[in-house]
């Protein structure tokens, strides 16, 4: 065979393969990242969350009206059922303090945002440490470490034996009446999720054969942890607090709805406004459904950004 | 002295059961009982079906499991005995090549980084230049080119990726390299490559092997010496082209005639000694020789008291068996069909194996069954790493789910490819 | 006239906006009354993709199938989907490869079994109970009657994969479609196995579509074997004459690349190169070019057709075809 027709081969030959030669050393994050670019039900929730995003920064600089000013207070009497409802100047209408509903919504953004990102951090961050504690030890601590592993569960157990919100109020009692409190409370609940969670992707992962091929290369254990089984062990957590934003938002507000949450008037908060709204659910319906549709709204952005991130992480799971 | 030596190697598995405090009520013995020479470059191929417990056997080798009892002898050391942080910085000079090429590798990391792992973990390397340097020049004896440093497990071929899991053992230039399956987890058109880059690398760099497969021709076209294992123990070991052509434990003739030859004037000649039954469980082996429930030329009474020793009968052939002699010459005749009636006709077979089931003890039993302790219900209470008949199914399902849905995996690739 | 005709198969998957992929690209083959026939190939090939199409079992949506499939006389792809149903476990029986998820965890095997009877034979209590048991006895199931009464995961897997044969040859079919049955299974059980579909065949007249990769278990019991690679039958020729002399570069390199048990040892194995990634649409030619060592200009242009190089009857899908010998025939001296 001649040289020109073997080159002619072998470029031929390449030509056809050529989209193949595409590979791009992307990472499973990488990956994972693009495959959420390209959901809708990521794309709808990041737009929701980025709007709530805005409406907390933003919020009490773009509101009309002062949230605590009570400028229309002869227009509003209570006690007769006599509300303001939407109008020109007050499209939300007033609260039974002749308060600007649509002013409180967006001021109290950034209180609801503030509660369910501090909620969460604090369950992410301690239940991160427990389920990893436990979860390292039931993987590499040998027989001793099973047993630290199973004292730590029977703990997270107890606490999850615990109705969440009997907890979040019997903390609430103990601390008082604070925003604090409502984050403290709300968060707590959330650990041993966490912690569960890390620690079952940990003991996942601990049997696979990477962590196998990681010790008989003489791996010392804790770096197999930190290197191996942890950032395997991600994805489920990363999830889970993105749905438990949406959860901790919630609970704040039935936490504030209860009684527990910040007693400040001047700082209005969703959850704060929906309980007092419920007082005058006859008279002004209007008056609940507004706080009720931003927390539920928002809720669903983190959850939907949740979803979608859970189907981008593991794509196995689809289908 | 042999290079590495096994001396009554012994892995017992508890089997734990409670709620509050687990209590062991019974143990699967997954090696019961191993000695094996293995010489500076050869290779010793480990051959059985799965749960004859050769994937055990070979991570108690590297103390992935821990040794119930016996010495592993590396170089004159016994590494049974090595306080455990003395243990990892040996385990520089085992090494060990898994079945399944993309599971053992951390999808997390990129190629580099799984590479020098192991090199960062020994301080071999001054830095992480020197070290890079070191892996371009493995992944060129595999056959990988250098660009793959910086990419990610899942974007290469199963053939690929088991390069690059015998390039992670090579690095540390290990002195014997454990092969757990190398290839069976591969088309038949890429084990080929490995096989032959296996084999190549032991020529170029003179290793040690030790080969576990349950492809007997794989076993016997890369190794010298074979053990044929079976529950537990090795119930033959000979050269292995002895072992081809004079098989003289019973087991193994069964298996060498179960293995299909691609060459149909072969296989219509080829006479096959059915087995009848199925691998009694590990958790409760039978009294005796362990292949006495099976053996076409079972003996009524010694076989099922007196347990076998391997003894040699010459020619470096040591065999696990009363009457192997007996047998060979002819003068024992067959006590079991070994035809097609050992598959649809088996009523003294009924009576044995109703007889063995009778036998378990009902603390063996998983909770919430009333069957025998088969070994894929065992299973979910012994550690990971042992190996119990199931564990060959689970991978072999898992490639053939690949097969089954070429769309899917297909599809993922192009994913891969246009990322 | 053949009891299965399969004409062009085509099976695609995704479009509708995702990126098409055709697993199955113009299979052809015929299976005969009492005749053993196997489609070979490496994973992706689209061997498993056939059998599924042919037995009605692949998803409806995101999958097209095209080409025809004619069973005992009439279309598989135009019957109602109700006579599909009956069709299937009476006529025509699949056995799957893993015999563990292909059976009902929560249904004691019995039931399972007497199901089928009831379903297409229309027997009732007593009388399936007592057909169920012969069945199991029938594919050597020790104690059947009690095995009746045990659920799946009690079984071994070698009894599961008999009672999954039991399931299938139970209302005594025309036709089994076994997919890789025994690749799940360790060796001698394996043997086990197929020694029983062999009498299966020889004494039931049963057809057998035997789908594997396992070139060693072809050449024990197929009579007519197809080579699959990527979605096309590549080579097809009876069983001796295949392993005899393979034509296709696929198949040649295939036989050159097993380790043989009866092989002299320290002969080294001829690997086909690359992987079944490395390959280009059949469209532009053979998909085979990029990791075969005969490729030429000429297999670049076009899809190469089915020709029959060296015998009748020997069908090959290739350009540059193995013709000389050389292996083939220090085999078989």
């Amino acid at each position: 065979m001649s040289v020109a027709t073997k080159t002619d081969k072998i470029q031929r030959l390449a030509e056809l393969t050529a989209v193949k030669e595409t590979s791009t050393g992307a990472s499973l994050w990488r990956e994972a990242l693009r495959r959420l670019r390209h959901s809708k039900m990521a794309i709808v929730g990041a737009v929701i969350i980025a709007l709530f995003l805005v409406l907390a920064i933003v919020g009490p600089y773009v509101a009309p009206y002062s949230p605590t000013a009570q400028t229309w207070r002869n227009e509003v009497f209570p006690n007769r059922g006599e509300f303001v409802g939407a109008r020109g100047e007050n499209w939300f209408g007033l609260d039974h303090l002749g308060r600007d509903v649509f002013s409180r919504m967006l001021v109290g953004a950034r209180q609801t945002l503030l509660v369910g990102v501090v909620a969460t951090l604090i369950g992410l961050i301690i239940g991160f440490l427990i389920g990893g504690v436990s979860g390292a030890a039931a993987t590499l601590g040998g027989d001793a470490g099973k047993r630290v592993d199973s004292v730590i569960m029977r703990f997270i157990d107890m606490m999850l034996a615990l109705p969440s919100l009997l907890l979040a109020v019997s903390i609430a009692a103990v601390m008082g009446q604070s925003l604090t409190t409502v984050m403290i409370a709300v968060g707590v609940v959330q650990i041993p999720v966490f912690a569960r969670l890390l620690r079952g992707a940990m003991l996942a992962q601990g049997g696979a054969d990477y962590v196998l091929a990681a010790r008989s290369l003489g791996v010392r254990k804790r770096r197999i942890v930190v290197s191996q089984i942890v950032p395997n062990s991600l994805s489920p957590v990363i999830v889970q607090a993105t749905l438990s934003l949406a959860t901790a938002i919630i609970e704040a507000a039935a936490l504030s709805y209860l009684g527990l949450g910040n007693p400040d008037p001047a700082i209005p908060e969703w959850g704060v406004m929906l309980t007092q709204a419920q007082r005058f659910f006859d008279n002004a319906p209007m008056m609940a459904v507004y706080p009720a549709v931003g927390i539920i709204i928002t809720a669903l952005g983190f959850t939907l950004l949740g979803e979608a991130m859970r189907e981008a992480l593991d794509p196995k799971l689809k289908g | 002295m042999s290079l590495l030596e096994l001396d009554g190697v012994k892995v017992h598995f508890p089997i734990k059961k409670g709620i509050l405090f687990d209590r062991t009520v019974g143990h699967v013995y997954a090696v019961d009982g191993v000695s094996l020479k293995v010489e500076a470059g050869e290779t010793y191929g480990l051959v059985g079906e799965s749960g004859c417990g050769k994937t055990t056997l070979g991570r108690s080798v590297l103390r992935l499991v821990d040794i119930t009892e016996g010495s592993v002898v590396l170089d004159g050391t016994d590494l049974a005995k090595l306080p455990s942080e003395e243990m990892r910085r040996f385990r520089r000079r085992l090494q060990m090549v898994f079945q399944d090429p993309l599971g053992s590798l951390n999808p997390r990391q990129n190629i580099e980084s799984i590479l020098s792992e192991g090199m960062v973990a020994h301080g071999i390397g001054k830095d992480q230049e020197e070290r890079r340097e070191k892996i371009k020049s493995i992944l060129d004896k595999v056959g990988l080119p250098s660009n793959a440093l910086s990419r990610y497990p899942h974007e290469f071929s199963g053939g690929q990726r088991q390069r690059i899991g015998i390039a992670r053992a090579l690095v540390l230039e290990p002195d014997v390299i454990i092969c757990d399956e190398p290839v069976s987890a591969l088309d038949v058109s890429v084990q080929a490559q490995v096989i032959n880059l296996l084999e190549e690398l032991q020529e170029e760099l003179g290793l040690t092997y030790v080969v576990i497969a349950h492809d007997l021709a794989v076993v016997r076209h890369i190794s010298d010496t074979i053990g044929v294992m079976y529950l537990g123990s090795l119930v033959e070991e000979a050269p292995s082209d002895a072992l081809y052509a004079e098989p003289k434990h019973p087991y193994t003739k069964a298996l060498m005639s179960a293995v299909p030859v691609p060459d149909p004037e072969v296989e219509d000649k080829r006479e096959r000694i059915l087995l009848t039954g199925d691998l009694p469980s590990p958790a409760n082996p039978p009294s005796g020789c362990r292949f006495h429930t099976r053996c076409p030329w079972a003996q009524a009474e010694r076989c099922a008291t007196e347990r076998p020793e391997l003894r040699d009968v010459g020619g470096g052939h040591r065999v696990a068996c009363h009457f192997a002699e007996e047998i060979e010459s002819g003068k024992l005749g067959l006590t079991r069909p070994t035809g097609i009636e050992a598959v649809t006709e088996s009523e003294d077979v009924v009576v044995e194996q109703a007889e063995d089931e009778a036998e378990v003890p009902a603390a063996l039993l998983p909770a919430d069954s009333t069957t025998k302790p088969d070994a894929a219900a065992v299973k979910d209470k012994v550690p990971a790493a042992a190996e119990t008949p199931g564990d060959r199914t689970a991978d072999a399902v898992a490639k053939d789910r690949d097969a089954a849905a070429p769309d899917a995996s297909g599809k993922e690739k192009e994913q891969d490819k246009t990322g | 006239m053949s009891l299965l005709t399969v004409d062009e198969l085509t099976v695609t998957f995704g479009g509708r906006g995702r990126k098409e992929s055709r697993a199955v690209d113009g299979v052809s083959f015929e299976v005969d009354q009492g005749q053993v026939v196997g489609l070979v190939g490496e994973s992706g090939c689209g061997k498993s993709v056939t059998s599924l199409a042919l037995m009605g079992l692949l998803p409806d949506k995101g999958v097209t199938v095209g080409g025809r499939a004619e069973f005992d006389g009439t279309d598989l792809f135009t019957m109602s989907r109700s006579a599909r149903r009956d069709l299937r476990g009476s006529k025509m029986a699949m056995i799957f490869q893993d015999p563990l998820s292909s059976l009902n965890p929560v249904v004691p095997v019995g039931v399972q079994v007497t199901e089928i009877l009831e379903r297409h034979r229309g027997m009732k209590g007593e009388a399936a109970r007592k057909e169920a048991a012969h069945l199991l006895d029938r594919v050597g199931i020790p104690d059947p009657t009690r095995r009746l009464k045990e659920y799946p995961h009690q079984l071994s897997g070698g009894m599961r994969q008999r009672a999954l044969i039991a399931m299938a040859v139970a209302c005594a079919p025309r036709m089994l479609i076994a997919d890789e049955p025994t690749t799940a299974l360790d060796v001698t059980i394996q043997a086990q196995i197929l020694e029983l579909l062999k009498e299966l065949v020889d004494q039931e007249g049963t057809a057998l579509l035997m789908i594997t990769h396992d070139l060693g278990v072809v050449a024990g019991l197929c009579d007519q074997v197809n080579v699959l690679y990527a979605g096309r039958v590549v080579e097809s020729a009876g069983r001796r004459e295949l392993f005899a002399h393979p034509t296709h570069p696929y198949a040649h390199g295939l036989l050159g690349s097993i380790p043989r048990l009866d092989a002299p040892r320290g002969e080294p194995l001829s690997p086909i190169r690359g992987s079944i990634n490395d390959r280009i649409a059949w469209a532009d030619g053979c998909a085979f070019a990029p990791r075969c060592d005969r490729y030429e200009m000429g297999c670049l242009t076009g899809t190469p057709q089915l020709t029959e190089p060296r015998a009748a009857g020997h069908q090959v899908r290739c350009v540059n075809p193995v013709l000389d010998d050389a292996k083939a025939e220090e085999v078989t001296a």
